[in-house]
Parts: C-alpha cells; sequence; structure tokens
C-alpha cells in the first residue's frame, strides 16, 4: 500500500522569516497581527492570511522589490510602497486592495504580458506559473500595447543543461534564478546581462549553462515564477498529480524532496522547504539524478547459478530464497556455524540495515557482520566513542550558522556534502574564518565573496603529525580552555596528555619535514581556532581512510577539547558522512563487535535483551571484518556470504585480492538493484528495491532520522526488509512484520538511545536526531551540552606514526582518492543517468611539474603502479593538487582506482588506507592487463544475463 | 609581457582599493582598448568573486567592450542641443550605412559606433566624434564622405 503523505503548508510567505525578541502589531485590511520587529509588510500579510500579489519575491530570498506588483498602501504615508521592502513599523495600518492599487498592479501586469508570448495552454508551466496566476489575481483583462512594439518573442531556447531549459523569450528578469545562484547555491553562476529593456539573463560570459560555472543544483529553476527555467521531465510529462515527502539516497546530507508523481511516475524530485536538513535546497544528484530507478538495467527478477561461468537461470521469488538458504544451511554443515556472514549496506534503511544483522547474529547464529561504513567511517566511530563516548557527529548542520571559525580537514563539501556546503558557503559570506586543511586546493577555498581563507597543504599520510602540531601551539601558547577542561575533562588524561603534546616534537617548526606545511600558517591556524568564541571543525574520509584514521579522530576530539569548542551550538566535532545512511548502518549494529546502539556483544546485560527478544542465544565474541573474511575465504574456511546493497568488489581496496576472495566462496548473494561488480561473482542474485519502492528512514550526518517513503511499487515485487525477512524464513527462522514502522518499534525498544523513536514522532515532527529517549524526549540536536556519555571526557595520546605507504624511489608519487559533485561513490547510479555528461571518466590529476618531469601533457594516456598493481587513467595537468602528489575519483568501474589501492589499514578498525598509495607514473598506450581482464569478465558477465532461462519460459 | 602577465600586474596595482573591480576594469580597458576574453576569469579569481559577477558589471556599462574596437571609433552625440538639431536622423542614418548598432563593430574591424550625452559642441550640432577629432554640423553627406574618406585612408595605409 502507498500511505500518501500530503506535506502540511509549503506556502511561500514572500519574504525570509526575521528573529527577533520583539514584536510589533500591524492592522492589514483591517486584520490585527503581531510579528517580529523587522519583518516585511508582505510576509507579515502573509501569515495572517492575506495574499498581496508579488513575483519578485519569495521566502527564501533577500526582498529585491523590482516587479513592485506588491505595492500597498500605508495609512499617513504617500505613494505606493514595495510591501516585499517595506518593514512593518508598531501601529502601522495597510490597505492591500484599493482601486489605486487594483489600477497600478493591472498596468504592471499589462506591461509583462505585452512582451510575454500568449501560450499558456500549450506552455509547460501551464498550471504552475506564478506569472499566469498574477495576470488572474489582478483581473488582466486586455493588453493595449499590442505584441508588434519591441519585445523578447524570438529569443532562443538554452538546452544544453540535460535536466532544464532555459527559454528567454519567457523571461520576465525578475533575477530570482539569479538571486538563488547566489544567496541560496552560493555559486553566483547567473547575472543580469546588460539594462534597461536590454536585459537579460545569462550564465556569465558563457555561451550556455552547460559551459558555465552552473553546477546544476536546480535552486534557479525552483525560484523561477515563469516556464524559463523548467525540468525537462515536466516539459515531456506535464504537471504531476500528486507528491509524497521523502528523504534523497544519496549523500549524508539527507535532504528532504517531494517526489512529484503522476501515477506511479516520478516527474519532479523538488527540495522540501521544511526539511531540517536542507531547508529546500538540493544538489543536482538528489534533484534530478533518479533516472536509473528506471533504467533498464534495473534487475527485475530473482536470478541463480551454480557456478559463476553458468548462465544466469530467473526463477521465482521462492526458489531462490529456497536455493540460497540449502547453500548456506549446507555450507555451515560443512564447515561449521562460523563460515558464513553477511554485509549490511549504508544505502539501505536503517530496518533493513537492522534485519540483516538480526538474520545473521540470530539465523546464521553468529557475528560475522560487517558493513561498508568499514571503508569510510569505522574509525570515526572509534575514535569519537574512546575520547567522547558517543560514535556520532555533535551538532546540527544549522550550528554552521554561529560558527566564528570553521576549521574543514579531509572533505570537499561543495562535492561530496554539497547542500551542506552551500549553507557553509553562506557563513562564510557572513564572515566566518576558514581553515582548510588537505593536501588539494578544494574548491571551498576559493568561494565567492568571502575572505581569504587559510590553507594548510599537508602530504598525504601525515595527518596526525599536524593535528598533533596544532594541539602543541595551542598548549604550549596558553590558549587552552581551562575551565571546560577542569569542568569536563578526566583529569588524569589530560595531565598525560598535555606531558605528551607539550613535547617539542609536536612543534610545527619540527614537523614540516614530514607535512611541509608553513610552520607559522599552522600557528596561525591554531591560534585562530582557540580563540575564536565558536570553533567548528568538519572532517571527512581524509581524516579516516588512512593507516591512523583512528588516531587522526582521537586527535580531532583532543584538539576541540582542550579549546572547549564542544557542548553549544556553532562548535563541535562533525564528521561528513559519505553515504545517505552511513549513520544509520553504523547504529544498527552492523559491525560485528557491536550489537544495535554501539552496546558490545560481550556485554551480558544487553546481550541478553537481545537474547530474550530474538529468542535466541547469541554469540559474544566478535565476529569477522570485511578484510578478515577475505582472508578467511583465500584461507578456506569462510565460505558463505550475504551481501545487501553494497559493491565491495568496487569499493573495496585492493581489487585482485577482494576478487580472488569472492572466486573462492561456495555461496555468495547479493541483493542489489544492478548487476554491480560483485554481482559478477554471485550465485543468488536478489532484486533489490530503491529509495522510491520502499518506507523506512535513513540516518544523515548529523544524527537526523528522515523518513524514506514509497512512491512505486518495488520493481521485483519486495521491498528489501521484505527479502531479509523471506530470506529468514527459508533458513528456519521466521521473522514478524508487518511494515518497517514494526521494525522501528523492536529497535527503539531495544536500544536505549532510540526509546524515544517511532513512527508517529517521525511523522509528527518530520525528523528526529537521536538520542531520543526519557532524557531528551524530542531528540538531541547538540551533543554532549551538560556531559559526556562517558561522563567525563578523555584525551587520548596520539604519537604519529608515519604510514609504511611512503614515496620512495621506485614509487616516487603518493596518490589520494576522492569523489565529484555529478557522481556518486562507485557510480552504479549516477552513471545511469545523465550525470554521465559533467564526468564521462575519471583523470588522474598531475601537477604540471610532475607531468613535465615525464613529458606527459594534459590527455595522455598514464599508467600509474603500486605495489598492489597497475591501473590506466587519462591525465590532467593541474595545480590544485601539490607537486609529489596525484588525484583521482572513483566512479567508473575500469578505472580501476582500487586496483592500484593497497590492503594497508587503520590499526584500530582496519578502514583502508584509500588515500595514500606510493606510485609511479608514466605515458603508455594501451588500458592495463587487469583492466583488459575485467573488461573481458565484464562481457563475459553481461553475456551469461543476457542468455538467462526465464522460469516464464521453460 | 604577455597579455596575462599585463592583466595580472594591472590587477595587483588596483586590487587594494576598496570597490576595486571597476577600476580594473578601466585599466584593462585603458591597456588594450577592450577587455580581452580571459580578462574575466583572472579578475574574478583575484576579487574572489565569479565569472558572472564581472560579466554582469562590464554588461550594465556600455563603456566596456568585450572586442576590440573598430579602427575609427564613431561618437554619436545624443543629447538635448544636438537632438534639436536632429542628431536622432543622423543616427539612424549612420547605423544603416555601417549595418551596425550602438556598441558594435562593424564586420571589417573598420567601425565601431556608440553614443555620447554631449561632447562639449552644442553650439553647432549634431556633433559626431571619430576617434579623437570632433565633427561639428554633420549631415548624412557629410558623414557618408567622412566614412568613405576614412575608409580609403585605411586602405591606402594598408597597401
Ligand atoms: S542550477 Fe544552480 S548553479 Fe546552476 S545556475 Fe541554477 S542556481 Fe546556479
Ligand atoms: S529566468 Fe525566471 S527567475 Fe530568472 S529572471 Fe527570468 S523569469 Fe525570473
Ligand atoms: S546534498 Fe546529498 S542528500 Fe542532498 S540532494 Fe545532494 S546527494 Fe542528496
Ligand atoms: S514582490 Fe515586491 S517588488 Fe516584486
Ligand atoms: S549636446 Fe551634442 S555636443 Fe553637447
Amino acid at each position: 500500500m502507498i500511505a500518501y503523505y500530503t506535506p502540511s503548508s509549503d506556502k511561500d510567505h514572500g519574504t525570509p522569516a526575521v528573529h527577533s525578541d520583539v514584536l510589533v502589531t500591524v492592522t492589514i485590511d483591517g486584520v490585527d497581527i503581531a510579528v517580529p520587529e523587522g519583518t516585511s509588510v508582505l510576509r507579515a500579510a502573509a501569515l495572517a492570511g492575506i495574499n498581496i500579489p508579488k513575483l519578485c519575491a519569495s521566502d527564501n530570498l533577500e526582498a529585491f522589490g523590482s516587479c513592485r506588483l506588491c505595492a500597498v498602501q500605508v495609512e499617513g504615508r504617500r505613494g505606493t510602497p514595495a510591501a516585499c521592502t517595506t518593514p512593518t513599523e508598531q501601529g502601522m495600518k495597510i490597505s492591500t486592495q484599493t482601486a489605486k492599487l487594483a489600477t497600478l498592479r493591472r498596468n504592471i501586469m499589462e506591461l509583462y504580458i505585452s512582451d510575454h508570448p500568449l501560450d499558456c495552454l500549450t506552455c509547460p508551466a501551464n498550471g504552475d506559473c506564478e506569472l499566469q496566476d498574477m495576470a488572474g489575481v489582478v483581473g488582466l483583462r486586455e493588453v493595449r500595447y499590442g505584441f508588434d512594439g519591441e519585445n523578447h518573442l524570438l529569443e532562443g531556447k538554452d538546452q544544453s543543461n540535460p535536466y532544464f531549459s532555459f527559454d528567454a523569450s519567457k523571461c520576465i528578469v525578475c533575477s530570482r534564478c539569479v538571486r538563488a545562484c547566489s544567496e541560496v547555491q552560493g555559486t553566483f553562476a547567473l547575472t543580469v546581462d546588460g539594462r534597461g529593456f536590454d536585459s537579460k539573463i545569462a550564465p556569465g560570459s558563457s555561451a550556455d549553462f552547460m559551459s558555465s560555472e552552473c553546477v546544476s543544483c536546480g535552486a534557479c529553476v525552483q525560484a523561477c515564477p515563469t516556464a524559463t527555467l523548467m525540468e525537462k521531465t515536466i516539459i515531456d510529462a506535464g504537471q504531476p498529480d500528486h507528491s509524497i515527502v521523502t528523504t534523497c539516497a544519496y549523500c549524508g546530507v539527507g535532504c528532504s524532496f517531494k517526489a512529484e508523481m503522476k501515477g506511479d511516475q516520478l516527474v519532479r524530485m523538488t527540495p522540501y522547504k521544511k526539511g531540517a536538513a536542507n531547508q529546500g535546497h538540493s544538489c543536482v544528484k538528489g534533484r534530478f539524478a533518479f533516472g536509473y530507478a528506471t533504467h533498464k538495467d534495473r534487475i527485475r527478477h530473482p536470478m541463480i547459478r551454480d557456478s559463476i561461468e553458468q548462465p544466469w537461470r530467473e526463477v521465482s521469488w521462492e526458489e531462490a530464497l529456497g536455493f540460497a538458504a540449502d547453500k548456506i544451511k549446507g555450507i555451515q554443515q560443512r564447515y561449521g556455524r562460523n563460515s558464513v556472514g553477511g554485509i549490511t549496506s549504508s544505502r539501505c534503511t536503517n530496518e533493513e540495515t537492522y534485519l540483516v544483522q538480526k538474520l545473521i547474529r540470530a539465523g546464521f547464529g553468529n557475528n560475522n557482520t560487517d558493513t561498508c561504513a568499514r571503508v569510510c567511517h569505522s574509525p570515526t566511530g572509534y575514535g569519537l566513542k574512546a575520547t567522547m563516548g558517543e560514535s556520532a557527529g555533535t551538532q546540527s548542520f544549522d550550528s554552521v550558522m554561529q560558527a566564528d571559525v570553521i576549521v574543514v580537514i579531509g572533505a570537499n563539501p561543495t562535492d561530496a556534502h554539497p547542500v551542506f556546503g552551500s549553507q557553509l558557503r553562506r557563513r562564510l559570506r557572513q564572515g566566518a574564518q576558514l581553515i582548510v586543511i588537505d593536501p588539494r586546493r578544494i574548491d571551498l577555498l576559493d568561494t565567492p565573496h568571502t575572505a581569504h581563507a587559510l590553507h594548510l597543504p599537508l602530504q598525504p599520510g601525515t595527518n596526525v603529525a599536524l593535528i598533533n602540531a596544532l594541539a602543541h601551539v595551542v598548549v604550549t601558547e596558553g590558549l587552552e580552555a581551562r575551565d571546560f577542561i577542569a569542568a569536563r575533562c578526566a583529569d588524569d588524561s589530560y595531565q598525560q596528555w598535555r606531558a605528551f603534546i607539550s613535547d617539542p616534537i609536536h612543534a610545527p617548526e619540527h614537523v614540516v619535514d614530514q607535512t611541509s606545511v608553513d610552520p607559522t600558517a599552522v600557528r596561525e591556524a591554531a591560534r585562530q581556532y582557540a580563540l575564536a568564541p565558536n570553533g567548528a571543525i568538519y572532517y571527512g574520509l581524509g581524516v579516516t581512510e588512512h593507516s591512523q584514521g583512528s588516531t587522526m579522530v582521537m586527535g580531532i576530539a583532543n584538539l576541540a577539547m582542550a579549546t572547549g569548542n564542544i557542548g553549544r551550538e556553532g562548535v563541535g566535532v562533525n564528521p561528513l558522512r559519505g553515504q545517505n545512511n552511513v549513520q544509520g548502518s553504523c547504529d544498527m549494529g552492523s559491525f560485528p563487535h557491536e550489537l544495535p546502539g554501539y552496546q558490545h556483544v560481550s556485554d551480558d546485560l544487553a546481550r541478553r535483551r537481545f537474547e530474550a527478544a530474538w529468542g535466541v542465544e547469541l554469540d559474544n565474541e566478535p565476529g569477522l571484518r570485511i578484510p578478515n573474511m577475505f582472508d578467511a575465504a583465500l584461507a578456506g574456511h569462510f565460505k558463505g556470504l550475504y551481501v545487501q546493497g553494497e559493491d565491495i568488489a568496487q569499493s573495496d581496496p585492493n581489487t585482485q585480492h577482494v576478487e580472488s576472495a569472492l572466486r573462492a566462496l561456495d555461496c555468495l548473494i547479493v541483493q542489489d538493484i544492478f548487476l554491480n561488480e560483485t554481482a559478477k561473482f554471485a550465485h543468488v542474485l536478489l532484486p533489490g528495491s530503491t529509495f522510491l519502492e520502499k518506507n523506512g528512514t535513513f540516518t544523515n550526518a548529523e544524527r537526523r532520522i528522515n523518513r524514506v517513503r514509497k512512491v512505486m511499487p518495488p520493481l521485483a515485487g519486495l521491498e528489501d526488509w521484505q527479502v531479509t525477512c523471506a530470506l529468514s524464513k527459508a533458513l528456519g527462522y521466521p521473522m514478524h512484520y508487518e511494515h518497517p514502522s514494526d521494525i522501528m518499534a523492536e529497535i527503539a525498544s531495544l536500544t536505549p538511545s532510540f526509546h524515544g523513536v517511532s513512527y508517529e514522532k517521525l511523522e509528527q515532527q518530520g525528523s528526529i536526531q537521536w538520542p531520543c529517549n526519557e532524557r531528551s524526549p524530542n531528540g538531541t540536536p547538540v551533543m554532549h551540552t551538560e556531559d559526556f556519555p562517558i561522563g567525563l571526557g578523555r584525551f587520548a595520546i596520539t604519537r604519529f606514526v608515519a604510514t609504511e605507504e611512503r614515496s620512495s624511489r621506485r614509487f616516487p608519487l603518493l596518490l589520494t582518492t576522492g569523489r565529484i559533485l555529478s557522481q556518486y561513490n562507485v557510480g552504479a547510479q549516477t552513471r545511469r543517468t545523465k550525470n554521465q555528461q559533467w564526468h564521462e571518466e575519471d583523470l588522474l590529476d598531475i601537477h604540471p611539474s610532475d607531468a613535465q618531469l615525464r613529458g606527459v601533457k594534459d590527455g595522455d594516456w598514464l599508467g600509474i603502479q603500486s605495489r598492489a598493481g597497475q591501473t590506466v587513467l587519462r591525465a590532467r595537468i593541474t595545480s590544485r593538487i601539490q607537486p609529489g602528489v596525484v588525484y583521482t575519483t572513483f566512479h567508473h568501474p575500469f578505472s580501476g582506482a582500487n586496483v592500484i589501492t593497497t590492503d594497508n589499514s587503520d590499526w584500530a578498525t582496519n578502514c583502508p588506507e584509500y588515500k595514500v598509495t606510493a606510485v609511479q607514473v608514466e605515458k603508455v598506450s594501451q588500458p592495463s592487463l587487469w583492466q583488459q581482464q575485467a573488461q573481458d569478465f565484464d562481457k563475459q558477465q553481461q553475456a551469461l544475463k543476457r542468455q538467462r532461462a526465464r522460469v516464464s519460459e521453460v | 609581457m604577455t597579455e596575462r602577465e599585463a592583466i595580472s600586474d594591472i590587477i595587483d596595482a588596483h586590487r587594494h582599493l576598496e570597490g576595486s573591480l571597476l577600476p580594473i576594469l578601466h585599466a584593462v580597458q585603458d591597456r588594450f582598448g577592450y577587455l580581452p576574453p580571459n580578462s574575466n576569469r583572472l579578475i574574478a579569481d583575484a576579487l574572489r568573486v565569479s565569472e558572472a559577477d564581472v560579466h554582469g558589471v562590464i554588461s550594465f556599462y556600455h563603456y566596456f567592450r568585450q572586442r576590440p574596437p573598430g579602427k575609427h571609433a564613431v561618437s554619436v552625440c545624443r543629447a538635448e542641443a544636438c537632438q534639436a538639431q536632429g542628431c536622432r536622423q543622423l543616427e539612424a542614418h549612420i547605423k544603416t550605412r555601417l549595418g551596425i548598432d550602438f556598441h558594435d563593430v562593424t564586420d571589417d574591424g573598420q567601425f565601431s559606433l556608440e553614443p555620447v550625452y554631449c561632447l562639449g559642441n552644442c553650439a553647432t550640432g549634431p556633433t559626431v566624434r571619430v576617434n579623437n577629432t570632433i565633427y561639428g554640423r554633420m549631415s548624412a553627406e557629410k558623414v557618408d564622405r567622412l566614412f568613405e574618406r576614412l575608409a580609403v585612408d585605411t586602405v591606402r595605409l594598408l597597401s
């Protein structure tokens, strides 16, 4: 059943809300209303339920006052001021409908319409056009000027962007698009070109949108009151007939969207104004890249085969699940209970992840469960838990609006967390100071209309040396927050740490040999952060994916505690989570050593609660982590694996090692929406459902639990949680849930930090930030305000140990990896959308001096060799990176970025050291051997999929 | 010095000024006679604004040109005194004769056309200026002859 959720009012109030404790009372058309001081007349009227006509105003943009349609009359004042730019004053008496105003408005509309095509009936905006609405509202009946004067009716269309078109003939030059691009998105790609009658909207001096600075976020399209900027899906399909609020399934920002539907067809995703994480903004992925959901490559039927050389057989759900269950049981009989395991997905819902680990712990009877967070944020969990007692970021995104100094470490928010990136840029434009610690010159450093930022371009692999140097400066220059430390931190750990960090070996002047960062810049950064009223740290995978990932996370926590930047708005330690539900998948007990809510499997009290609820006995020993599973598979005692929605063959390091481990399995069950790289090694392929096809919840990087709502039926008939239930039943451990809300109820009952969470409350509040329990029944936006879950904060000793992955004569360059805006991780989804047009292939970024040394030109094929393997990519010469460092993305399978990454990993959590690999680079003429083999294997597996025998036909 | 270096030098000489965008644009145009295509990007990066921001300002002021001016920069006065002398008709004639609108350059790069507002020659309008020479009491015929002569001069110079 599809439950329609009709969004409560997301009415446009015309101008942004103003925050003030002082209220002023005004009378509008005889209605009294009290509003915060500074509120515009337009907004006050809207709040009173009085709609003043408007065209150039919108409540996500500063008022501009150009259309004059919102003219009103104020008692005792002359003229007809614009309601959007006139602030309310105590006692004001305002009339919005008078004969004079009616004539004025009609005249204005007449002028607009005289230069506007009269093709409303065939216009794609028909039914959703503010110009049309306003013509109706003001009662426009005739246009006296005729259409033969100078006009813009023959302006051409710009169709360059794959998702929206720009039809200049319909433009009324209200500049809402320009302001949206500046104020909301922060890209400033649009401008008003020329002036007076000649003025028109232009993407700078570029020929079209696609070749301009535009990043296709869609904010301008949403802001446009006419059909000028219009989604192509709407031009093709027409206006939607209903909409359902749901959550983006791409990144950890967790934007809320209205999925706008025509029957069961999704025609548009519009960012939802009341979404607490995004407040009506979006990026190109969530907004436009949903076409993969109906792509022809989707797996539509369960498939099985005995060996990976055989063609697939399409079978019924029942047969596939029976086949899988028999194999698992057979393996366990032959090789023992611990010879099987599973991997949960950070792409699936909390409820689904919970069920997979439950199936493994209760159904398989072991703790061999792990998740893709192993390869990204496991050090965050470990490091933050050890120091502050909770495996999660401390703030809401909104908190950044109160930060004065913002430190961004190993993260690239404008590409990887774009909507948060826009918010961050907004804060920088308001004057906050930015410090970036990253080997690359990331775009954030060049944010338009901001002051110069401090960039500490360190050598990859020297994070810990640098964070120690910052802490050293804080301690030795007496910049610590003594009161905070005394009140909130354990004194013994502090004294030990203080003695450790004061050692001159941590001085910036000393570590410069390792980090190659200018010591004066380090000192400056430390002072700025420590002395700021509010200093906030944001970090990403550039922190965690290192051999000292966990150490670095603890180093960050040390620094924040030492400077008292914890426990209030505007400060904090904020991991930027990569995937939509990586926070959730960790919370839901995906790791081998932790039950849901980070309760250790050896904690008898906690484990007994789960045993009682699940009716089985649970293992009190941690199970295998992903890399251990691979090793055990190669050693021959791990034989069966259930993988839900994760492409380990592409995303895990040292691809060749992973592939041989997968080949060594007797039964690999893959549940996914596509035949991904991992599925090519599978024996059972269970069709997955996209986020559009199921109910559930995702938890974003600010611990916010958001609802995912089903807008269309699952392609293969079952939602992912139903598949896990069915597999469990086939294994002889039936689970009974009618709806994901039942699963959440079980989670809430067993997990202290989720006690207060329910679907009912989610419907009421829209979203909930955990912990949500007796202590904070509505959730917790800011953590650690009074104390830490472990009582006092603990400083950790963070000794810098250089990675073994160092540049050498043989491998003189350091490779680091990252991602870009338009593609998402392994690209299984975005590569199947028009986002391809922005990033058709992964390139190797190389500094001009390194390129010159090797005689490399832009676009040359480069062989990249590490001790793990070799691959070939095309070169892009850029000085965004420093000499000695090369950089690539990993969105395309045959790029083989992970063929070269090694199996080095974080000492505490085994999180792979993706961010540092020593390599050599040279010009070559053809793809690497691995790439050739991988393409051959791909051809073979695609053929086996095509040759599949159909149930219906046999 | 390359064009790029010259632009960078100009930017460096002005960037400390409050509202340095306009002075920089003026200086670049003074140096090259117009704003070369990659100056937008260089200026935008240096001032930490977007390319579109710079473009918006350039396109707002007719004074700035994004193409090299014609060999002969023709300005026609449109202010009051000249209007009284019929400069509007003259203006229309010049546009037809050159086949371009204001702020444009003829395809052969010979002439560019700009409006001006009073050249201080009000007593003897309509006034036209070509490069630095001011011509009063202009008529359609006089303009035609002037343009012909200028075009021939160029040909002679070239051959
Ligand atoms: S899509 Fe976004 S970035 Fe592009 S012009 Fe519109 S608002 Fe600006
Ligand atoms: S494109 Fe749309 S939003 Fe932009 S100025 Fe034109 S009508 Fe207004
Ligand atoms: S920022 Fe992240 S969550 Fe928001 S629309 Fe983009 S990909 Fe989706
Ligand atoms: S809405 Fe107020 S002037 Fe346009
Ligand atoms: S009005 Fe034309 S020169 Fe003064």
